[in-house]
């Protein structure tokens, strides 16, 4: 039987990785490729890694790191921020990335997302929707790092990615990014219901728990946590060990 | 120095795989010149992205006779992973009907769900379940996880070719092997220790 993945996910600003807080505030916590090193000798099921100031700085994607960072993964890796251009994505790919996460991309240009992953092939192209409850509660969707409100439903926003050849979704919300507080499981368990692909649920852990719940509760094929794996003692094998104790099939 | 050339048809991240034989011990040269196959001790055929356009990108560079070639001819071992897999088969339905390398008898089908809790792609690990003792798989134990992420599967018209099966959306091929031509539907260079030593069998084999 397929295993529910545990996914950390490496924020990366400025040649060092941060520890987010609502997509704002971001700490420093260490080097890239040492991480990588790590998780890669730790057996982890996959990684994500995010360049998270490249789209409002303006950056392409850092080729060169991503190649260096590839050189220790025998697990998947899969890279965001900055991406522009399907010739971004080719880049990618190329030095060792094995899926590619677009945002801002998506929304501006939805066409990078068809012509990706019919060049590519579905299973590369993974499309992050950041989530912010606007006055009334609702959730909308995000880009640019947080910065700029599209006003998009995500459920909406999640189906025409579907159509558009995204193979996976990762739901990260803005307001519970860093804060350790639980994901946001509603909004989560509403792109579940409305697409047949993977979704990845991120931003928010603060306990194993979190995680279980938004694996039952919301149906999430994978769950990515940040500030818990790098900010505390635990690690995504204890994580793996705390689900399957409570029936979840993790790959232990 | 095993010299293991990997086939290059432009699109797929062939570095992962690169590394991975090299990893495993062996001079890995990613290529798309036929004359590289005919002096390879083995050979890859990795690969993502769709069926028509791996043909076609195979066909453009003269890889399909050289491939077949190698294999059937001069007995070369070929390993398939992931789409390169498939390519091995008769044929495929992925975009539109299209004709594979018919190196294993068998047809390429979507992967269709049984409940709503099976997602396509199917992505991430699973188990492979061994049907028959394998040098391939020597030291690898029987239903270990390794790493898919795919839409659709590798139906073989014989269970003879069949060397593993996953469970996702019913039951699948993972593996086929048929003389010296093997397809991995997962992929062994992103599947950690047990892949490498998948890799590392196909080497030394």
């Amino acid at each position: 039987m397929l295993k529910t993945r545990i996914i950390p996910t490496l924020l990366y600003r400025d040649f060092t990785l941060v520890k987010g807080l609502q997509f704002d505030s971001q700490r420093v916590v260490g080097s890239p490729v040492q991480a990588v090193q790590v998780y890669n000798l730790r057996n982890v099921d996959e990684l994500v890694f995010f360049d998270v100031r490249a789209t409002l700085d303006d950056r392409r994607p850092d080729f060169k790191l991503i190649d260096e960072i590839a050189d220790h993964c025998f697990m998947p890796l899969c890279v965001g921020g900055g991406i522009r251009s399907v010739d971004d994505i080719r880049g990618l790919l190329a030095v060792g990335a094995d899926k590619v996460v677009l945002n801002t991309v998506a929304v501006e240009e939805p066409d990078v997302v068809r012509l990706g992953s019919e060049r590519f092939g579905v299973q590369c192209i993974v499309v992050a929707i950041d989530t912010k409850r606007d006055g009334h509660g609702e959730p909308t969707v995000w880009t640019a790092s947080g910065t700029h409100d599209t006003g998009l439903d995500p459920v909406v926003w999640a189906k025409e990615l579907e159509v558009l050849g995204a193979g996976e979704i990762i739901i990260q919300s803005v307001d519970h990014d860093g804060v350790m507080a639980g994901y946001d499981t509603e909004t989560i368990r509403r792109v579940v219901e409305a697409v047949t692909i993977p979704v990845i649920a991120s931003g928010g852990a603060g306990e194993f728990s979190d995680m279980y719940d938004v694996i039952t509760a919301a149906g999430a094929s994978a769950v990515a946590a940040a500030s818990l794996f790098h900010f505390t003692e635990k690690t995504p094998m204890e994580a793996k060990q705390y689900l399957a104790s409570r029936g979840i099939l993790t790959r232990i | 120095m095993q010299r293991v050339a990997i086939v290059d048809h432009g699109l797929c991240n062939v570095d992962s795989i690169r590394r991975a034989i090299n990893e495993c011990g062996a001079k890995a040269e990613v290529t798309n010149l036929p004359e590289d196959l005919s002096r390879a001790d083995k050979i890859v055929l990795p690969g993502v992205g769709a069926f028509p356009d791996a043909m076609a990108a195979l066909e453009q560079h003269g890889l399909i006779d050289a491939i077949c070639e190698q294999a059937l001819g001069e007995g070369v071992p070929l390993l398939g992973v992931c789409l390169g897999m498939q390519l091995l088969a008769t044929d495929s339905v992925e975009v539109r009907p299209t004709k594979g390398l018919g190196l294993i008898p068998g047809h390429v089908e979507r992967l269709v769900p049984s409940n709503l809790l099976e997602r396509i792609p199917h992505v991430g690990w699973n188990e492979v379940h061994q049907r028959y003792e394998h040098r391939l798989l020597a030291g690898v134990a029987d239903r270990v996880d390794f790493y898919f992420v795919h839409s659709f599967h590798f139906r073989c018209d014989s269970d003879v070719d069949e060397l593993a099966t996953t469970e996702h959306c019913g039951q699948f091929t993972s593996m086929v092997a048929r003389g010296n031509v093997f397809g991995a539907q997962f992929h062994p260079e992103k599947s950690q220790a047990h892949g490498l030593r998948v890799l590392r069998n196909f080497v030394e084999l």
